[in-house]
């Protein structure tokens, strides 16, 4: 082999094998750091419901944040399901030409907005109307169930970061699911209207069922961004104050695993507190690669199977 | 699988009118979802524009906060550091990752066993999907906590998050260069390496540069890998990346913390430069995009 081919060959496989190594480089140093609290906790840390940084009376444990980060990302996600299959039916079904490629670049566009910005917003414009206008008539309406209880008093809420993390996640589910939607043979749809359904029924019996598998993992996608999602969070949740943190009322403050870490990044200062947040980033890291590698061989399952373009993904 | 729905469409075909009810209102409600995801983003774009204007002034660019913690609001002063700090912590991570995305996106694309293709291409969509917090806390643990907070450290976290997206943008070019271009160029007796470099890799010129811009303007708002590798800085503007540097996002977010309507003032107008360039740069990459693909496309 010539010297060229050969190094050309060797320094883009290093390059491909450095990729590799980092994912296995970020693992190990994430559970390296969060070792001294591993040690100390082991996985009790998991279920503790604590967060005491008082020297002396030190004790540190994820469940609140656990709690928090469930509450906000799941909710945020079945807000934002419905929501972004609508937005995939319109794009693809009913809008008019001329607003079809618009209103993609609009949506998508929602992507490229950076968090802090959108946290900037959640916290000076979102979060006042919401305890002002939403929150009270919410609790009015709904105030038997623990989910709507009394409104928040500053503003920042679980409620607000339900809100903000539903706007993030919509473009990346919905663009998703628009080109699942795009790949539906036409033979499949035109025969179900031709057999009399209407529009809907032809959505519904023909096209959520051929992109099920994709919905599924543009979902799984959709709740990642939203379990991982730091800044906005953490500008708009408002902490955890007091011993308990977990409040079933989404109008109470709280914190997510993501949010807890980017709100302590200055405050940390001894060598176990710093561990356990690096602890929940561990649990963080450990979510995220499930999720996203569940997403992803769903997808290449699905790709495989349809011919649907897995690079788009 | 069609055949469920059809057949209960046929089953109450006698109840036509409801049918016609449930599709209007189907219809309704997705118009009603894709106007609400417009919505949100004019409403955002919006209040930037509107808090960010009455406070953006050439100030903001040029001087330095007086003060970390308090903007007195007679005094104008701006964030010079955050934006010098931007643009280094920026450029750095690109030409960190810009010529290690090609060689990986190479490899895969033009040496790689199909196996080890999916594989590593596997990988890279799963290092896309790690949350940018978790990487500042590895860039913590693997640089700060030996040698202390710096631009560099802050670099390479925004390079770990750019080196999928532009691993993966690049991959896809590539992809669409004709095959019938490399065996041309390989039947003439040049080498592979050289057909690789001087033939196939200036095809993906458009591609690769739109991928850059994107992966680009998406880092230049993140936040969370810089607030545990660049983040405990002064107020007076740094050119020199082995220390900490000030950035635009984490500027904005500690701004957007303090409780002083000053300190509101001047995120929002930092909000709003970062927001219009990041929405320029996407934009325009895109535009670009539609245009290369046209062009590659066509070529085959």
């Amino acid at each position: 082999m010539r010297f060229g081919d050969l190094s050309l060959q060797v320094v883009a496989g290093a390059a491909a094998a450095g990729t590799t190594i980092l994912v296995g480089l970020i693992v190990w140093k994430v559970v390296d750091g969060a070792l001294p609290s591993i040690r100390h906790y082991g996985l009790k840390f998991v279920w503790t419901n604590a967060w005491i940084p008082v020297t002396g009376h030190e004790l540190y444990g994820a469940a609140s944040f656990l709690f928090g980060t469930a509450v906000t990302s799941l909710i945020a996600l079945a807000l934002a399901a419905p929501l972004s299959l609508g937005i995939a039916i319109y794009l693809t079904e009913l809008a008019p030409n001329f607003l079809r490629g618009p209103v993609t670049a609009l949506i998508e566009t929602l992507a490229a907005v950076p968090s802090v910005v959108i946290g900037l917003w959640g916290i000076l414009v979102l979060g006042p109307v919401l305890r002002t206008d939403v929150e009270p008539k919410l609790h009015s309406a709904f105030g038997f169930i623990p989910l709507f209880g009394e409104p928040s008093s500053t503003g920042s809420s679980m409620f607000t970061a339900i809100i903000v993390l539903t706007f993030m996640i919509l473009p990346i589910v919905s663009s998703i699911t628009r080109e699942l939607f795009l790949g539906v043979p036409h033979d499949q749809k035109e025969g179900a209207l031709a057999l009399g359904s209407t529009h809907w029924e032809m959505v519904h019996g023909v096209m959520f069922p051929y992109a099920r598998g994709g919905i599924a993992a543009a979902l799984i996608l959709g709740l990642g961004r939203a379990l991982g999602e730091a800044i906005a969070v953490t500008q708009v949740i408002g902490g955890v104050t007091g011993s308990s943190g977990i409040q079933w009322n989404l109008f109470a403050t709280g914190d997510t695993l993501a949010s807890k870490i980017a709100a302590s990044y200055q405050g940390a200062t001894t060598n176990l507190q710093i561990s356990s947040l690096i602890y929940l980033g561990l649990i963080l890291l450990v979510f995220s690669l499930f999720v996203n590698f569940l997403a992803q061989v769903i997808v290449r399952r699905v790709a495989r199977k349809q011919g649907f373009g897995a690079a788009r993904v | 699988m069609s055949a469920h729905g059809i057949t209960r469409a046929g089953l109450q075909a006698v109840n036509l009118p409801r049918r016609r009810v449930v599709n209007r209102v189907m219809q309704a409600l997705s118009t009603l979802a894709a106007a609400i995801a417009v919505a949100a983003l004019v409403i955002i774009v919006y209040a930037v524009a509107k808090r960010g204007a009455g406070a953006l002034d050439l100030n903001l660019l040029t001087k330095d906060p007086a003060n970390s913690f308090s903007f007195g609001p007679a005094v104008k002063e701006g964030l010079a550091n955050a934006f010098v700090g931007s643009l280094i912590l920026v450029g750095l991570a690109t030409a960190m990752t810009l010529p290690i995305g090609l060689l990986v996106a190479i490899y895969l694309v033009e040496y790689a066993k199909p196996s080890i293709r999916a594989g590593v291409t596997l990988v890279l969509d799963v290092l896309n999907g790690v949350p940018a917090i978790v990487i500042g806390i590895f860039v913590y643990g693997l640089i700060v906590v030996g040698s202390g907070q710096s631009g560099w450290a802050g670099a390479f976290a925004l390079a770990c998050l750019m080196l999928p997206l532009l691993a993966r943008s690049t991959m896809e070019v590539l992809l669409l260069v004709p095959s019938s271009l490399r065996e041309a160029s390989l039947g003439l007796g040049i080498p592979r390496w050289r057909t690789i470099l001087s033939i196939v890799l200036p095809q993906t010129l458009g591609g690769v540069v739109t991928g850059t811009v994107l992966a680009v303007a998406r880092v230049a708002g993140e936040t969370a890998p810089l607030l545990f590798t660049s983040s405990l800085v002064g107020t007076k503007t740094s050119w020199d990346p082995f220390h900490a540097l000030q950035s635009v996002p984490v500027a904005i977010f500690e701004l957007s913390e303090q409780p002083d309507p000053a300190a509101h003032e001047r995120a929002w107008a930092a909000a709003l430069v970062l927001l219009l360039f990041i929405l320029f740069s996407s934009l325009t990459a895109r535009w670009f995009a539609t245009r290369s693909r046209r062009k590659l496309t066509a070529a085959r």
